[in-house]
């Protein structure tokens, strides 16, 4: 975990510089802008959505069928086109190993 | 962060560990001893008892686990001096454990219930010995040594959202900075690992220890299929997707951040003790607190670093579990229970690097004597040793 990926902000998290979303630090509405701060750059994000406090929103654009990033892991896979500040939930993510199978 | 000249007041062990405290660990070998265990404790001062529920009636790999549970027990470096307390007819091997705990130098006796003749004749002649061991080793001094001498175990539990978002990561933090300065640390929660598995068996640092992580996972799933229980049907819950966690990687990963990101350098059966050097170690172990409390203390581990959201309460005899919590309700509700607040990274004000920071130092802090909030009020009584088969 060698990123400075740190906001003051304190809306969200960011909490790994691989990671494709960010995590609300308390009930964010539709059209909040967040700015984050990752390795000394920044970029905004417009939700588009209203995301819940630890409930998660896209910081790019994640197509169908791409790894979704949190802790600067792989958490699921999209299962649908996820576009900057949307909500990233169940409803388009997919874990990639609670199959029945177990793989 | 550079921890690597920072040092704490320990005790050097003749076997070369480093204590941060200096009890006379009074062992229960088995279930039938405990109340003798605990009464002798209750008459010498300095003293910490272990007692748990194994010991007897059990199939041999659960017997060979308790005994080397409480082989490495006694090793642990915060016992100065060990009284193992028996019963005699008891299905592990007293003889050997205190035999073996008296291999790394430290001075142990044993008390033998049924040899001695009854509770009183036992506790005499215990208590008298308990006293002699505990008088031998009252002057010995802390002195300045390296951080990399130290050994954190790491455990999570009572979680809450906030877990994985501030206390978790802030321990995960600690971890590297202690392994960066040539320290050590332990994890296990085998239970906690699935779903994650594949992800933290490419840290392992060889093929060999990944296949030996990813066996640990796969004997607990069959043991929990065997029981009619499928560990990844039912995650997440509907309460942890409500609370946002999507699928079981994420909930997987939320608590295994807090082992930070260096390599694992071996993995470990439950009772096991890692070797000395650097590095992150794996104990297979269940999640619940008395018996992965017991594992990381077998494994060595001076501290605990503990982290809640809810707000768990748990200690160990001998060994000082650090709580750390990043929900502020829970730091200001339960004040007795909780020692470290990381809250701000959640309400501002404060980065996960720097709380990473004041994880370890604290911790090094209560190496050098400072008392956590468990230790304060004696909540450190609830403790037990893992089994996997039947009682019979």
């Amino acid at each position: 975990m060698k990123n400075k990926t740190e906001n003051m902000d304190q809306k969200f998290i960011l909490l790994h510089t691989k990671d494709n979303t960010i995590t609300a630090l308390r009930d964010l509405s539709e059209g909040d802008a967040l700015t984050i701060e990752d390795e000394g750059k920044r970029e905004q994000i417009i939700l588009r959505e209203n995301v819940a406090y630890a409930h998660k929103a896209a910081r790019n654009y994640i197509s169908k069928g791409a790894d979704v990033f949190k802790y600067g892991e792989v958490i699921g896979i999209a299962t649908d086109n996820i576009e900057p500040g949307n909500h990233v939930h169940v409803h388009n993510v997919d874990s990639k190993r609670a199959k029945k199978d177990g793989s | 962060m550079n921890f690597s000249q920072k040092t704490f007041m320990g005790y050097k062990r003749p076997d070369g560990q480093v204590g941060v405290r200096n009890y006379l660990g009074v062992l229960s070998t088995v279930t039938c001893a405990n109340q003798a265990a605990e009464d002798i404790a209750r008459h010498v001062t300095d003293t910490a008892v272990f007692t748990h529920q194994q010991g007897c009636g059990l199939l041999k790999n659960d017997l060979d686990m308790v005994e080397r549970t409480l082989i490495n027990l006694g090793r642990n470096p915060n016992l100065g001096a060990v009284l193992v307390v028996s019963l005699g007819c008891e299905g592990v091997d007293a003889g050997k454990i205190a035999k073996q705990i008296a291999e790394s130098g430290k001075p142990v006796e044993t008390v033998t219930i049924q040899k001695e003749g009854g509770y009183f004749k036992a506790l005499q002649e215990a208590g008298l010995k308990a006293q002699k061991l505990a008088g031998g080793i009252s002057h010995l001094q802390r002195e300045q040594i390296d951080i990399h001498h130290l050994r954190l175990g790491i455990k999570c539990g009572a979680s809450d959202p906030t877990s994985g978002l501030s206390a978790n990561p802030a321990v995960g933090k600690a971890v590297d900075y202690l392994i960066e300065a040539g320290g050590s640390a332990v994890f296990g929660e085998t239970t906690e690992v699935v779903g994650a598995e594949h992800i933290l068996s490419l840290r392992c640092k060889d093929k060999a220890t990944a296949e030996k992580f990813l066996d640990f996972v796969r004997i607990l799933e069959e043991r929990v299929k065997q029981s009619g229980a499928d560990m990844r049907g039912g995650n997440p819950s509907e309460g942890n997707i409500a609370a946002g966690l999507t699928t079981i990687e994420e909930k997987s990963l939320g608590a295994m951040v807090k082992t930070g990101s260096m390599p694992i350098q071996d993995v470990f059966q439950y009772g096991e003790r890692p070797p000395a050097g650097k590095g992150l170690f794996f104990v297979d172990s269940p999640g619940r607190e008395p018996e992965i409390l017991a594992a990381l203390a077998a494994a060595g581990c001076q501290i605990i670093l503990f982290s809640t959201g809810i707000g768990a309460p748990q200690g160990f005899p001998f060994v000082p579990v650090v709580k750390i919590c990043g929900n502020r309700k829970t730091v200001e509700k339960l004040v007795d229970f909780i020692d470290l607040d990381v809250s701000q990274v959640i309400l501002g004000g404060e980065t996960l690097a720097d709380a990473g920071k004041r994880a370890l130092e604290f911790p090094l802090a209560v190496a050098s004597g400072n008392k956590t909030k468990a230790e304060t009020i004696g909540y450190c009584g609830s403790t037990a040793i893992y089994q996997t088969g039947p009682i019979v």
